[in-house]
């Protein structure tokens, strides 16, 4: 009797789980709900929601579905259900002649004509209470429960909309787990070079039963250092202006980092890298420290990984006095390049989706100057960028 | 047998309902929520509410999963076969058991916590997937297999410095302690300081949740500092007169109970500075 809760809250994008669900009848079945709603509330969420983040998601898909509280229907549309599916429904909703005229509409109008529809068909089924929402039998979802018979994955249907709206679907569900703290952690591991060093603490079992055994079968304890990971990475972050719509994922990409990599220099730039970086990522001007700097303090076995959106004027990155915020003598050009030449092992991790690459000049002209070595801030990205890191640029050669 | 808080703990309802569930159903109840809140302090008095024994397994960044099983001290076995000792013989003698092997064998059902388990390696809690499901575990040196004859009740605490792994997740009841409101902060106080005055009570409430109420603090005060908080208060004997008197000078007698931090306090002499010059 809970499908349908359940259904609402995987729709509200929440990440439970059938494994979970049966958890939560279980307790309901050993009557730790006590059959009040307060209790219920509870303990569904702690069986089922796994995150406080989720928490506020869960509150909106309990209210819809106990209480039966219809949203504004357009409030809804514009929050929880994307356009395309809407434009799809609506072709399913709407009788041929109609469809042709909402074709020419704007996406507003359409909302409007939907919201409409929608009202009415609910007054014709009275056992439809919610439509389209995020708990019970919303015409999305597959629990084939809905009275307007749209179903997304599933038999049934098999008119070629659906079958695009399931593709949409999975790519909106990739796009979800696109990215997170953990999932870059575990892409920065294969960064991970193990060596041994500092203080001998670990007992070195091969050591032992070699010295053992040239002691003639007398005990010889041999300890080790404990392995430690030693990569050594310096990190260049863009702050500039245009970067501002990747700020978060960039701050995922660096708290993760900061946590896996132990040997771990990081410095900010603006657009792109000149003759100086900043240590502090408020861009205060003062405290910056000259390229050259860096390039002679860090030795060729550090790696390079930098992060930024290339995107902004060509100038900026061919001429000198190119930079919009002072006067460079040299050009970025020159600067990239240098930093290259000093350490051979780097890569440019690109938040822009790969997709707008080629028609951004100055995206291009990156990609060029990095000699291909660019890779998009997504987890199959920071993957390959990692094991090429790893390898080292030399085995690229090879190849 | 139920869980309902005890005479020094006092649980909320939706607390006690997850510890409840997950009691019942012998599932893992993974508790989260601000530092201080008394998340590590719950598996202790769950374990005295029901009289059930208590194990506290402490997860460090270099805690391995297989710690909490066991270890097999083979040096002390080597060290001893080149004595001629014995107990050399029996391997049983070098294995050590780990806080889940206690918990498992124990001749009734016990309170097991894994306290902080996002200080371990991200891949920790992926090691004892199974060991917490079935509740068994096999030991490679003596061949046995070590299963729980009473399910203990397993209670996680996370301070979210890692998320942890979805597979871990599912097999969690989750519950995540909100700071409490001021009414259950006052049943918690009265219960640590039965004899406070009302009146000290609510001065220094009010000024407690007026620091919480400060925006960009870097470590805004938990309950337990509060509690550190008024026993400094009683033990000067101070009067909620002198509390609130001061209150308005923004930064509140003996604050070091309260804040940890030395930008914090900078924050709040700035702030007493300022309220003292528009007052003046």
């Amino acid at each position: 009797m809970f499908v349908d809760f359940f259904f609402g809250l995987r729709q509200a994008r929440i990440p439970v789980t059938i494994r979970e669900y049966l958890m939560m009848l279980e307790a309901l079945a050993a009557g730790a709900a006590d059959a009040d709603v307060d209790k219920f509330y509870v303990l569904a969420r702690s069986a089922m929601v796994k995150d406080e983040r989720f928490f506020d998601g869960y509150d909106k898909v309990f209210e819809n579905f106990f209480k039966g509280a219809v949203h504004e229907v357009e409030e809804l549309f514009s929050k929880v259900v994307p356009e395309d599916w809407l434009r799809a429904l609506a072709a399913r909703l709407f009788d041929p002649a109609e469809r042709a005229k909402l074709e020419a509409m704007s996406f507003d109008a359409l909302m409007d004509e939907l919201a409409k529809r929608l009202q009415e068909q609910e007054r014709r089924h009275q056992g439809g209470n919610r439509w389209i929402g995020t708990g019970g039998t919303s015409p999305f979802g597959n629990s084939g429960m809905n009275p307007v018979g749209v179903r997304i994955g599933g038999e049934g249907g098999g008119k070629s909309a659906t079958k695009v709206w399931e593709k949409r679907e999975f790519r909106a569900l990739a796009g979800d787990v696109e990215i997170g703290t953990r999932n870059i952690k575990v892409a920065l591991r294969r960064l991970r070079k193990f060596v041994r060093g500092g203080a001998e603490e670990e007992f070195d079992l091969d050591g032992t039963v070699r010295a053992t055994a040239d002691n003639a079968g007398w005990l010889d304890i041999r300890m080790q250092a404990e392995r430690k990971n030693r990569v050594k990475v310096l990190l260049f972050f863009d702050i500039g202006g245009s970067m501002d719509s990747h700020v978060r994922v960039s701050e995922e990409l660096f708290s993760a980092a900061r946590s896996e990599l132990k040997h771990l220099e990081y410095f900010y730039f603006h657009n792109f890298l000149y003759e100086r970086v900043w240590r502090e990522n408020r861009r205060g001007y003062n405290e910056w420290i000259p390229t050259w700097e860096v390039l002679n303090t860090y030795g060729p076995d550090f790696k390079v990984i930098l992060v930024g959106d290339a995107t902004m004027s060509p100038f900026e990155i061919t001429e000198a006095g190119g930079s919009i915020e002072h006067w460079n003598e040299e050009s970025g050009e020159i600067w990239l390049r240098r930093l290259l030449a000093c350490y051979p092992d780097a890569v440019w991790i690109n938040p822009v989706p790969v997709e707008r690459w080629m028609s951004t000049p100055s995206l291009r002209l990156t990609y060029q100057i990095m000699s291909r070595r660019m890779y998009p801030l997504t987890l199959e990205g920071l993957d390959s960028a990692m094991n090429l890191l790893r390898r080292g640029i030399r085995s690229l050669a090879q190849r | 047998m139920k869980f309902t808080g005890t005479d020094t703990y006092i649980a909320t309802d939706d607390l006690m309902t997850a510890v409840n569930a997950a009691i019942t159903l012998e599932r893992p109840l993974l508790v989260k929520g601000e530092p201080g809140t008394g998340k590590t302090l719950l598996a202790r008095e769950v374990a005295d509410a029901l009289g059930r024994p208590f194990f506290e397994w402490h997860v460090k960044s270099t805690t391995k999963a297989q710690h909490g099983l066991y270890e097999y001290d083979a040096v002390s076995r080597l060290r001893d076969s080149q004595l001629g000792e014995e107990r050399v013989r029996d391997i049983r003698n070098y294995i050590k058991r780990g806080m889940l092997w206690e918990a498992f064998v124990c001749d009734r059902p016990a309170v097991l916590l894994i306290d902080e388990i996002d200080k371990a390696d991200i891949e920790f809690p992926n090691d004892l997937l199974r060991e917490l499901d079935r509740m068994e575990f096999y030991v490679y040196e003596t061949q046995e297999t070590v299963e729980a004859t009473y399910r203990p009740a397993v209670i996680i605490t996370s301070n979210n410095e890692k998320e942890l792994p979805d597979a871990f997740l599912r097999r969690c009841f989750f519950h995540y302690i909100r700071f409490p409101d001021n009414e259950t902060m006052e049943r918690i106080v009265s219960v640590h300081f039965p004899d406070i005055k009302k009146t000290l009570l609510k001065a220094a409430l009010e000024s407690f949740y007026s620091i919480r109420d400060v925006n960009g603090l870097k470590k805004k005060p938990s309950t337990s500092e509060l509690l550190d908080w008024l026993k400094l208060l009683l033990a000067e004997d101070l009067s909620a007169e002198e509390l609130r008197g001061e209150a308005a000078s923004a930064i509140p007698r003996l604050y070091g109970a309260l804040l940890k931090n030395e930008q914090d306090v900078h924050m709040f002499e700035r702030l007493a500075f300022l309220s003292r010059r528009q007052g003046g």
